[in-house]
């Protein structure tokens, strides 16, 4: 694949970028002065960023070439040391560009009617605006310094967009931690940079994919692993999973936005962009399996039994990005696969979160489950369009979840031997989950009886949200009814991204397609059948059953990753850091404390022989005259 | 005549100086001890030149005289103003620059 400077409209992709980046500055520079217009301004950039973005895309279809560069200027010059800042237009980066501004302006207008009466909503734009500028560097910078500046914008932006309400402790609380779990991950994909600075004397994607090959296989290995602990951070994989539900705590857009469309697919974009890395080292892509496969059924499990709408999504999106791992872990018979569910679930997935949100704005602002039920008939809008996403999540038939989610099970399935039916066995069983947990969110949720009242001191009125927010929730479901046709069948993504990955082969199907396609079908079934003879089917409690199983109660604490996290490593680390202070305190500040106190103990003391009596000093020096004499003629005489 | 009766004087002009500097309060006494003190060194150095018939020691005690001269002018001008200022010529009582 080679890459050609760009020509025409592609020069001017770094509008892209610059373009939400001046909205963002407008906005936190302009103060009050903007909050009339400040959205519109913000909606604006990302729709011409949009707009742009398409027009790039068709132009790089149209055109012989499949992989653009823009050099911009020279970013660090230092003897051996060379970064140029430049951004990279290819099938792959055109498809993030598509997603995150197509999604992002959808849910700039969204935010419109959502954040309606919050006096800050114009830093909220501010701050949407910056992490679409930041998302967009990360896709298109041609080399991991690059990736890693965009990296670090979204991971700042996540952080200012969870910690919007501030005045909650719980919200400031779920933004460190995210925060500081997105930097471990972070920690990762730094080493990985100086690595090939260290090994490779370079950074950009060129030159490390094209000397990749001359490294040693540890180094490789090492440098795929270190690169998954990033995308593992910022993709809320495990074992770094434990932040994303918290990150709930913002609101409900920025949860569709960054915890489902853009941000968190982040980790599946380096990968499938580091392919020829993960090509030179089977072990790092064995992991990369692993750590998908683990994560299906982590996300799906806990899933099952959160009451809080948003969380069960945001587990639910743990689950999906397992799969995309999964995929991207499976080789090139993966990549394309992977980004195909990438881009459905960024629909139906930024659909489900809004269709959430306009249910707590119809409801004051409750999460809880248990207190909704038989919203279907108040909210017709949001139910369909809410069950739509629902309808291609789980995979039903012909909607796009089922097109792009049963490539993946297929792809896991052809891989071949035991590993393979073990991949693909557990990437059923996490569809099956899929279909229980979003079943039961369903049932609780929009049938059954209403667990709400009209009149007393909990009264709400529901009521179906404004067109603001109900248009890109329309948007959004057709895409999440319409993408997987499209981009499996009538588009396919395969051949689009085929410069990028290389020609798809034949993959030799070891277990026939139909008979993947039947077996999902039917475990979706039995997951809906369960849900429903679970949940459906009886009254549901209006506070969480007490006495609950073991497996439950597991679930309920998100499998126990905050005790691990912190009886493994945040208590160790603080003993640590108390016992390095004591060290500082007692020890390092001892001595330098302890030699100064002595000088000045002593030299005060000494001080006291100054007694202004001449005569005493005559003494002394007297007496140390004989001193003096007496030890020469010790010496001469020794 | 052996150096030895020479040296023994010297010692004993040495230690007297020496005392006196150290038991007597008077300025104008200590400074005659010290002059004692450098006298006896002079005969000292004399002796030993005399006796091993080189001319080191003699200039040497040349050197010390003069010093000597230019100290007792600066010595008798500091103890004269400390006289006229505290009417007293006691070491111990011009005591002020201490710790």
């Amino acid at each position: 694949m080679d890459t050609v400077p760009a020509t025409g409209l592609l020069a001017a992709s770094w509008l892209l970028i610059a373009l939400p980046l001046a909205g963002a500055a407008v906005l936190l520079l302009g103060g009050k002065r903007t909050d009339r217009w400040g959205h519109l301004l913000a909606i604006g950039t990302v729709v011409v960023a949009f707009a742009l973005g398409v027009a790039c895309t068709l132009e790089l279809a149209g055109s012989e070439t499949t992989s653009v560069g823009v050099d911009l200027f020279t970013f660090i010059s230092t003897g051996s040391l060379d970064v140029s800042a430049g951004l990279l237009f290819d099938p792959l980066s055109a498809v993030f560009v598509l997603l995150i501004t197509g999604v992002g302006a959808l849910i700039h207008v969204y935010s419109v009617g959502y954040m309606a009466h919050d006096p800050s909503r114009r830093r909220f734009f501010a701050y949407l605006n910056l992490f679409v500028a930041a998302m967009l560097l990360l896709v298109l910078g041609d080399s991991f310094v690059a990736l890693y500046f965009g990296w670090e914008g979204v991971g700042l932006a996540s952080y200012l967009l969870i910690a919007f309400w501030y005045t909650r402790p719980a919200a400031a609380t779920a933004a460190k931690k995210a925060f500081i779990m997105n930097r471990v991950g972070d920690v990762g994909l730094a080493l990985a940079v100086f690595l090939m600075f260290a090994q490779l004397g370079t950074t950009s994607y060129a030159g490390v994919f094209g000397s990749v090959g001359l490294l040693a296989g540890g180094t490789v290995t090492a440098l795929g692993l270190l690169l998954l602990l990033g995308a593992c951070g910022k993709s809320g994989q495990f074992p770094l999973q434990a932040w994303l539900p918290d990150a709930m705590e913002g609101p409900t857009p920025v949860s569709a936005l960054i915890h489902a469309a853009t941000m968190v697919t982040a980790g599946v974009y380096l990968i499938a962009r580091s392919a020829p890395v993960y090509d030179a080292t089977p072990t790092a892509r064995t992991v990369v399996l692993v750590v998908g496969a683990i994560t299906i059924l982590i996300g799906a499990v806990v899933g099952c039994a959160y009451d809080d709408i948003k969380k069960v999504l945001a587990w639910s999106t743990v689950s999906q990005i397992g799969y995309m791992f999964l995929a991207v872990g499976l080789g090139p018979i993966g990549y394309a696969a992977g980004i195909a569910h990438l881009l459905t679930h960024g629909f139906f997935k930024a659909g489900l979160f809004l269709g959430a949100g306009s249910v707590m704005h119809a409801m004051d602002d409750r999460t809880d489950m248990r207190g909704f039920g038989g919203l279907a008939g108040r909210m017709k809008t949001t139910f369909v369009t809410f069950g739509l996403g629902y309808l291609a999540l789980i995979g039903f038939p012909f909607l796009s979840g089922y097109f792009t989610k049963d490539a993946i099970i297929e792809a896991a399935f052809d891989r071949g031997g035991a590993s393979g039916y073990l991949l693909g066995g557990i990437a059923v069983l996490g569809a099956g989950l899929t279909a229980f947990y979003m079943t039961r969110l369903m049932l609780m949720t929009f049938f059954g009886r209403a667990r709400w009242s009209t009149t007393g001191p909990d009264a709400v009125h529901p009521h179906e949200s404004p067109a603001v927010m109900t248009l890109p929730m329309i948007v959004l479901a057709v895409g999440s009814v319409a993408a997987g046709f499209l981009l499996v069948e009538v588009f396919p993504l395969v051949d689009w991204l085929a410069p990028v990955f290389g020609e798809p082969e034949e993959a030799a199907h070891v277990v026939p397609p139909l008979v993947v396609s039947v077996l999902v079908t039917v475990v979706v079934a039995l997951g809906v059948l369960l849900a429903w003879v679970v949940v459906g089917r009886r009254e549901v409690p209006t506070t969480a059953p007490e006495r609950v199983s073991l497996p439950v109660r597991a679930a309920r604490a998100g499998l126990y990753a905050d005790t691990v996290n912190e009886s493994l490593l945040m208590r160790p680390g603080m003993w640590l850091t108390r016992a390095l202070v004591w060290v500082d305190n007692r020890g390092v500040d001892g001595l330098v404390n302890g030699i100064g106190a002595g000088l000045g103990g002593s030299s005060a003391r000494l001080g006291r022989t100054q007694t202004g009596f001449v005569r005493s000093y005559a003494l002394g020096m007297l007496g140390g005259a004989l001193l003096v004499a007496g030890a020469l003629l010790a010496v001469a005489a020794g | 005549m052996t150096i030895a009766n020479y040296l023994v004087l010297a010692a004993v002009l040495f230690t007297i100086g020496a005392v006196g500097v150290l038991v007597r309060r008077n300025a104008i006494v200590v400074f005659m001890c010290i002059e004692l003190m450098l006298n006896s060194v002079n005969l000292t150095l004399v002796t030993f030149a005399r006796s091993t018939g080189t001319l080191d020691g003699q200039v040497i005690a040349f050197f010390v005289m003069v010093v000597a001269a230019a100290e007792v002018v600066v010595g008798l001008a500091i103890i004269m103003s400390i006289y006229r200022t505290r009417r007293s010529a006691s070491v111990d009582d011009a005591n002020l620059l201490k710790y």
